[in-house]
């Protein structure tokens, strides 16, 4: 008779291993936005809008290969078709979690490769609002994060998560992000400045079924602040294509083979 | 001959690429350099006056590939022949080797304006008449192997014609000339080829390399007939020339550095009692690179070149001829900071020799008006000593303008 209580503590125990922290709902949503499959392929398409309405379109193959699990390293190749002054420009990044990526560049007009210092991940990506985190992920222990509430998105059902960067270094105050609880994926999420103003949002405004995963294949970073956004398209998408390791390499950068980059 | 043969395998492989997936693109250009300290030695008052179009052919068909990459320009300053292959090769991939065949760019090393190990022939006159970067380059006529075994990467680069470094023309620099009197000149090229390999290969997280070279200086020495007046004529020539060197570069703190060394070994003369060849020389390069802000980045060099045999240097250099030092220390600074959604760049390179105050500064301002349409305007600005690199070049300042459609 006096058990009632372990009875009800029982009958919260299931409840308790739903409710996912907010940080094991961030590392859900990383691995199913930035590390699906054990490789990837798409043709991203970006154009930089400013708030006039003028356009400058960056066109790049992008390919991705996970050297562990979510989480892990990650290697990435990226080919650019335009503007037409960096056709034929490669780009190489080996990412590493907590630590800094090591990058090269291939230079076409003088045939060099050449190892680049790792900006800043918060800096911006080929002059697009997305900055190199957003491309390629942010370190999960960087920030504290707490589930905040739940909310409807159109039709889906979100967890809303707070993510608070945990140095003082951060250029920003913190972020919101809205994830898909079915899917995982981060449907919109909000940056707000170190004073709380919202300066920057992201959505991800089409998602679809590539090979059976979820994949965000439209997406939008618009800065609130300037009024310039960033719509990225993502075509050809593929998964577990079984790109070489060896295609990582400066050979392949000089050379990059006709049949991963088209 | 060497080119013939480009155009021949150019020719011969037209059937391939009209199956192949072929793309055209290129240019249209207009490029102007105007002195603003002295008029040239020929009485003009620009530095270079052209348009220039350029058109490329890339062609891929499995394994196969073929680029050609020609130059017609028109130049307002009485140059003839100004039609230009730039690149014109075949390649063939294979799964861990591959071949390129005909005119190609070459660029070994990790210098910015430096080079210790890239052997390869540049356009110095491309470079201090304010054209766009990628003329500092000029292909060689060669065929590179490529071998990827596991442990190392292997690049071989045989050349049956050896192709010099462009040097600054004489109507329109102002040129250091001990023997001014002196007009019957020719030069005398090798005749023959050069070989160069390349080693590569990660170490521990650093990419590390190899370099071997046999082959002729790129810049031309000057040889009296007669040392003693009167001297009649000069003659040109390419010094026989080994280099041996290695690289790495990595991280290092919050940027990348790079460290390279060479010894150059000057076959022809290997005691240093031959004035007219260079002495065998050591060059040393310290790089660091980092981002201290978003869009900008810093890049700093320390280059060191020591003579081998100075005193026999001494000894023999003739009376009159500009004394080197032994040593030679140069440092470089480059910044690059982009604006505007990465559209307009400022970049400002600057150099100084620390032994002879030679110094070289190039600022310049580039601005993409859409994705087809960029301009830049820019400077080069030289002085120091009389006879150095860049010191004689002190009323050859200039400013100039690139204007580029591409299509």
């Amino acid at each position: 008779m006096k058990r009632w209580w372990i009875w009800m503590i029982a009958g919260l125990l299931p409840l308790q291993a739903l409710a996912l922290s907010g940080e094991e709902v961030m590392k859900k949503s990383q691995a199913a936005f930035l590390y699906p499959g054990k490789d990837f392929k798409a043709r991203v398409v970006m154009k930089l809008i400013n708030k006039d309405g003028q356009e400058r379109v960056r066109e790049l193959t992008m390919l991705r290969k996970n050297v562990g699990e979510p989480g892990g390293e990650q290697k990435y190749f990226m080919y650019f078709f335009q503007p037409a002054d960096v056709k034929d420009m490669t780009f190489m990044t080996y990412k590493y979690p907590a630590k800094d990526d090591d990058r090269w560049m291939f230079i076409p007009a003088i045939n060099m490769v050449k190892r680049i210092a790792a900006q800043d991940r918060r800096s911006s990506f080929v002059g697009s609002d997305f900055t190199y985190e957003d491309v390629s992920g942010r370190d999960i222990e960087d920030d504290t994060h707490a589930v905040e509430r739940e909310e409807k998105i159109g039709s889906r059902d979100c967890i809303v998560v707070k993510s608070t960067p945990k140095g003082t270094d951060a250029d920003f105050g913190y972020k919101l992000t809205w994830v898909d609880k079915a899917n995982f994926l981060p449907i919109k999420e909000e940056q707000y400045d170190k004073k709380g103003t919202r300066y920057k949002l992201f959505t991800a405004d089409e998602v679809a079924d590539i090979q059976s995963i979820p994949t965000v294949v439209k997406r939008n970073m618009k800065n609130l602040q300037s009024g310039h956004r960033t719509e990225v398209a993502y075509l050809k998408t593929a998964y577990n294509l079984g790109i070489e390791d060896s295609l990582f390499s400066e050979r392949f950068l000089r050379q990059p083979p006709r049949k991963w980059v088209d | 001959m060497s080119r013939c043969a480009t155009v021949c395998a150019v020719v011969l492989l037209a059937p391939l690429a009209a199956r192949a997936e072929v793309t055209f693109s290129g240019f249209l250009q207009q490029n102007t350099a105007v002195n603003t300290v002295a008029a040239n030695p020929d009485g003009r008052h620009y530095k270079w006056l052209e348009e220039r179009a350029q058109l490329k052919l890339d062609a891929t068909d499995g394994a196969w590939r073929l680029l050609a990459k020609g130059d017609l320009a028109y130049d307002h300053l009485g140059r003839h022949d100004k039609s230009e292959l730039r690149e014109g090769y075949v390649d063939y991939t294979a799964g861990n080797w591959d071949m390129r065949v005909g005119r190609q760019v070459i660029t070994w090393g990790l210098g910015d304006l430096v080079f210790v190990n890239d052997v390869f022939p540049k356009d110095y006159e491309a470079l201090f008449a304010g054209r766009p970067l990628e003329y500092l380059k000029r292909g060689v006529d060669a065929v590179k192997l490529g071998a990827y075994p596991e442990f190392a990467n292997f690049e071989l680069v045989l050349s049956p014609d050896f192709r010099e470094s462009r040097m600054p023309d004489a109507n329109r620099f102002h040129l250091y000339d001990p023997m001014p009197a002196v007009t019957n000149r020719e030069t005398i090229g090798p005749g023959q080829g050069d070989a160069g390999l390349r080693i590569y290969r990660d170490v521990t997280g650093y990419d590390t390399a190899l370099y071997l070279y046999r082959g002729f200086q790129r810049a031309p020495s000057m040889r009296p007939d007669s040392m003693t007046a009167p001297t009649k004529k000069i003659s040109y020539f390419y010094p026989q020339l080994s280099v041996y060197g290695a690289s790495v570069s990595g991280r290092a703190g919050d940027g990348v550095m790079s460290l390279e060394a060479a010894y150059y070994d000057s076959r022809q003369d290997r005691s240093g009692k031959d004035f007219a060849v260079p002495n065998s020389q050591t060059r040393l390069l310290a790089g660091y690179q980092i981002q201290p802000a978003e869009d900008l980045s810093l890049g700093l060099q320390y280059y060191a070149e020591a003579m081998s045999d100075y005193g026999a240097y001494l000894v023999t250099l003739p009376t009159g001829f500009p004394v080197d030092k032994r040593w030679s220390h140069t440092v470089t600074a480059r910044l690059t900071h982009f604006f505007l959604h990465q559209t307009l760049r400022l970049s400002v390179y600057a150099s100084y020799n620390a032994s002879n105050g030679d110094h070289f500064v190039n600022p310049e301002l580039r601005y993409s008006f859409t994705d087809k349409v960029w301009g830049a305007v820019g400077a080069n600005f030289f002085g120091g000593k009389p006879s150095g690199q860049f010191g004689q070049l002190s009323h050859d300042d200039n400013v100039y303008v690139q204007v580029r459609y591409e299509f």
